[in-house]
């Protein structure tokens, strides 16, 4: 076996670029290099402009970062030299920065960057896009030689997702400008485990970084690939070209059983549901809200939509959450029990079968971002389902910004999970009766403008609260509530996956993931941990 | 002999006139010369002085084209349903609140009037800057200096060899029009015509890189090796075949239709009847009277080129400057998408122009149209 894998590695040290058996050699089978196709443009590795905000990105450290493993990911320091402490109201978090680390320049890490770093993202002039998720701070000030405080406009226990975000050197954010035409995007500075060592428009290359401060890498070399086409990346990865890419689930399933190659599901919180707006007449009915929640056939959509790579949704908290999550907060497939709650309500059958209370016909329009497949068909599956209890769905295709002025009037399908990494994140855009007033937040936030007493109570008691405990009863709190009186319905939670060749690599395992996901995420969110003998 | 005659009675009208009537040649179809009568020289004298004539007047001609696409663009960009705030937030377009979108909306001046963000980008582009790519978040010129070699490699080789081949075969279905050649082969174009060049580049990768495993799937190089001479041509292979074939059918109809209408003309007549031969025929007087308008046709519908490059272009992601036109149109990225949509008008119109200085050498009836 050894002397197979030399063999190999002299193959790929002596064999021109051109060759085909070279060049899968070049990748896991032989050497310490890694070779990844992804689906994402390259470039744009500026934290200020939001990149890596879950601390995925390899170039830089947050002041903490994510333990990876089943369930829900807990916080560990990265940047910081222990992790950061609030004060009783969770208004004041007091972090200690650790010593000796050094960016890739050669300059050296400290508490100034730290502030630099954020003050660049809420800066107007930086137009970051990254800005909303960090309303909460108000300022960040260095304390000390090596302590920075953040200052927050209201008290947030989950602060610490805020903090996976990579620090970047003070002197290049100096100059206040655009996030987007920043040298960071091509040229990045940072502390982490790899430094990009080239970059062109079909391929970036990064190597380990010898000198981190958590060990250097034994995968010494990430090869990232830009190949857009979906069908492309299936083809040059049953090649044996690369080691590994993202595949839609579909396109992921034919490798299952190939020699040498696994396919990975990796659980995220990206949940799938559409909104049921209050103001309108059939939407807005509390029997027809309930009545679709029990007439969507979310499994089927698991099988033949996802290719079996989801789980199902009754509210936006997964079962991963673990404490957080409620158990017996679900919606059972039940038609027969949707049809007698909505002619319990009045909803009758008309002549063609599509229900009518005083005069208005059960009929609402659900509007999809027409360039998203998975939505189109989860929006396809439902409008059957909704048919079959007498309820007309009729589908849209729009962009986002047409979406965007009939967002309060006309049901929409929604993604969400871009900051899964706390209930708080995760439940409180979509559920707070906060955002029901013009002008706070997004127009997306709460699109159905759901309100519940109950449940924004327990929202805020997440919120405000620091004790593990309580959060978690407040959460389960808002699903029970929920259930009872639900304002969405929520669909799925789609499970991303992953095709890798085998090379006898030690993983850490998986981690939750984020809505955004590539070859970032996947096993390779932690390659920077990974050994072999 | 007799297949000259065999086209002659399928176009019993065979006169110059049928070239208009066969839809493919563009204003510039042959007309005859007006008659005078002074000497060869002088003659030829004359024709380069109205050919420069053209030259200089089309010339001209580019600035208020370009003028008047670019302001265009801008003010149609300002006005089309598209909010470039989408193509900037990407996914967290739903999550950033309407504060936050109203001021990078200001930052990025994407609230102001069409014609002041025209003319911020007119005055860059004179002091010598293309401004920079909010798609890549790079500049305009490292974008285009990056990609548009591996654009010129794939679409000028793909191009040439789609010349050749609708040379060859074009002629040889024309000389012989209704033969078994000639039928096979326009068959054969009408089913490439129908057939998308994305799903042409997957069946290709999928019999020729993966079941026979001849040729490498798709990319620049072997799982992102560095680029060599050797590796970027094996892997120009198959994105190159492609697209010429995508590009064929359009090219060798238009040769096919133009050989068989010089066949009908009067001066292949009289040179049956004065007893040449057919080969002859064919080389010294039908081919070089069909290529004037086949010249033409290729630099007028180079736009076509550009658009089998972007689908071919993605599918072998190859990183070419196709896909950005797409990113760009997408994004609203104005500073890339302004360059590229005058780099290409600039393009077609000299190609067109080329072309027709082309035609205008080769065939001395084509008029300069001044």
């Amino acid at each position: 076996m050894i002397a197979l894998t030399g063999v190999l590695v002299l193959t790929a040290c002596t064999t021109p670029g051109g060759s085909v058996d070279g060049a899968s050699a070049a990748g896991a089978d032989g050497t310490d290099g890694i070779v990844l196709a992804d689906g994402y443009e390259l470039g744009g590795y500026n934290p200020v402009a939001g990149f890596g905000a879950a601390g995925e990105a390899k170039m830089y450290d947050g002041l903490v970062r994510l333990t990876g493993g089943e369930g829900m990911p807990g916080f560990e320091p990265a940047l910081a030299a222990e992790l950061p402490t609030a004060n009783e109201d969770a208004t004041v978090w007091t972090v200690k920065i650790r010593p000796d680390v050094t960016f890739s320049d050669g300059s050296t890490f400290g508490a100034e960057d730290v502030v630099a770093t954020y003050e660049a993202i809420l800066d107007p002039a930086s137009a970051s896009e990254a800005r909303s998720s960090f309303d909460m701070i108000e300022e960040v000030v260095q304390t000390g030689d090596d302590t920075v405080e953040f200052h927050l406009a209201y008290p947030y226990a989950p602060l610490l997702t805020k903090m996976l975000i990579g620090v970047v050197p003070s002197e290049s954010v100096a100059t206040p400008g655009l996030a987007a035409e920043s040298t960071l995007n091509t040229a990045p500075i940072g502390t982490g485990p790899y430094t990009l060592v080239d970059l062109s428009p079909d391929r970036a290359v990064l190597e380990a970084n010898e000198d981190y401060w958590d060990g250097a890498p034994e995968v010494k070399k990430l090869t990232l690939l830009y190949v857009p086409d979906d069908n492309t990346r299936a083809q040059r990865m049953a090649s044996g070209e690369i080691d590994g890419t993202n595949l839609p689930p579909l396109l992921a399933n034919t490798f299952e059983g190939k020699d040498g190659m696994t396919v990975t599901a990796h659980t995220s919180a990206d949940w799938r549901g559409l909104s049921l707006p209050t103001d309108n007449p059939v939407a807005g009915d509390p029997a027809v809200r309930m009545a679709l929640n029990l007439a969507a056939n979310r499994q089927s959509m698991i099988d033949n939509v996802l290719g079996g790579h989801g789980r199902v949704a009754a509210t936006p908290i997964p079962e991963v959450y673990g404490d957080a999550y409620e158990p017996g907060a679900i919606f059972t497939y039940d038609p027969a029990r949707a049809e007698q709650i909505l002619t319990d309500a009045g909803w009758i059958e008309g002549p063609d079968g599509i229900r009518v209370k005083d005069g208005q016909r059960a009929q609402i329009a659900l509007m999809y971002n027409s360039v998203d497949t998975v939505r189109r068909d989860l929006a396809q599956a439902f409008a059957s389902d909704a048919l079959a209890v007498g309820v007309e769905v009729n589908l849209e295709a729009l962009s986002w910004d047409r979406i965007d002025p009939r967002i309060n009037t006309d049901s929409t399908l929604l993604g969400g999970g871009d900051e899964p990494f706390d209930p708080d994140t995760q439940a409180y855009g979509a559920l707070s009766s906060v955002f029901v007033q013009p002008d706070v937040g997004s127009i997306y936030d709460n699109p159905s403008d759901y309100q519940d007493a109950t449940v924004d109570a327990a929202l805020e008691v997440g919120r405000r609260s620091l004790d593990q405990a309580e959060r978690d009863a407040a959460y389960r709190e808002v699903q029970d509530a929920y259930i009872d009186d639900p304002g969405y319905v929520y669909l799925v939670f789609l499970d991303h996956t992953y095709v890798s060749k085998d090379a006898g690599w030690t993983m850490s395992g998986p981690v939750l993931e984020p809505h955004a996901h590539g070859v970032t995420w996947g096993p390779w969110w932690s390659l920077q941990s990974w050994t072999r003998d | 002999m007799t297949t000259v005659q065999a086209g002659r009675e399928e176009r019993p009208a065979g006169t110059g006139q049928d070239a208009g009537q066969a839809g493919t040649v563009p204003d510039d179809a042959p007309r005859p010369s007006e008659g005078q009568a002074p000497s060869v020289q002088d003659l030829r004298r004359g024709r380069h002085r109205d050919i420069w004539a053209m030259v200089g007047r089309r010339l001209l001609f580019i600035v208020p084209v370009t003028a008047a696409v670019s302001a265009g663009l801008f003010a149609a960009a300002k006005y089309s349903p598209f909010d470039p705030l989408v193509g900037y937030l990407g996914t967290r377009y739903m999550t950033t609140s309407d504060a936050d979108k109203a001021i990078i909306s200001e930052q990025l001046g994407f609230d102001r009037p069409w014609y002041s963000t025209y003319w911020g980008w007119v005055q860059d582009l004179f002091g010598g800057d293309l401004g920079l790519s909010r798609s890549f978040n790079q500049p305009v010129a490292q974008v285009i200096g990056e990609r548009l070699p591996w654009t010129l490699l794939l679409a000028g080789t793909a191009l040439a060899l789609a010349v050749v081949v609708a040379l060859v075969l074009g002629i040889a279905a024309g000389v012989r029009s209704g033969g078994i050649l000639d039928r096979g082969v326009t068959a054969l174009c009408v089913v490439v015509q129908g057939l998308p060049p994305f799903v042409m580049s997957l069946a290709a990768i999928a019999v020729f890189a993966l079941a026979l495993g001849w040729l490498p799937a798709a990319g620049l190089t072997d799982g992102g090796a560095d680029p060599t001479v050797g590796g970027v041509l094996r892997h120009l292979v198959l994105p190159v075949v492609v697209l010429a074939i995508s590009q064929v059918p359009w090219l060798l109809l238009a040769v096919r239709e133009s050989v068989v209408t010089s066949k009908g003309e009067d001066f292949v007549a009289g040179a049956v009847s004065r007893g040449i031969p057919t080969p002859t025929i064919t080389r010294r007087h039908i081919v070089p009277t069909s290529l004037a308008p086949f010249v033409n046709i290729v630099g007028v519908r180079l736009p076509e080129l550009v658009v089998g490059a972007v689908l071919v272009e993605e599918v072998f992601s190859w990183p070419g400057v196709a896909g950005a036109i797409v990113t760009s149109a997408r994004d609203l990225d104005m500073a890339l998408l302004a360059f590229l949509t005058i780099g290409t008008t600039v393009v077609v119109m000299v190609g067109s122009l080329l072309a027709d200085v082309v035609v205008a050498l080769m065939d001395p009836r084509v008029s300069t149209d001044g």
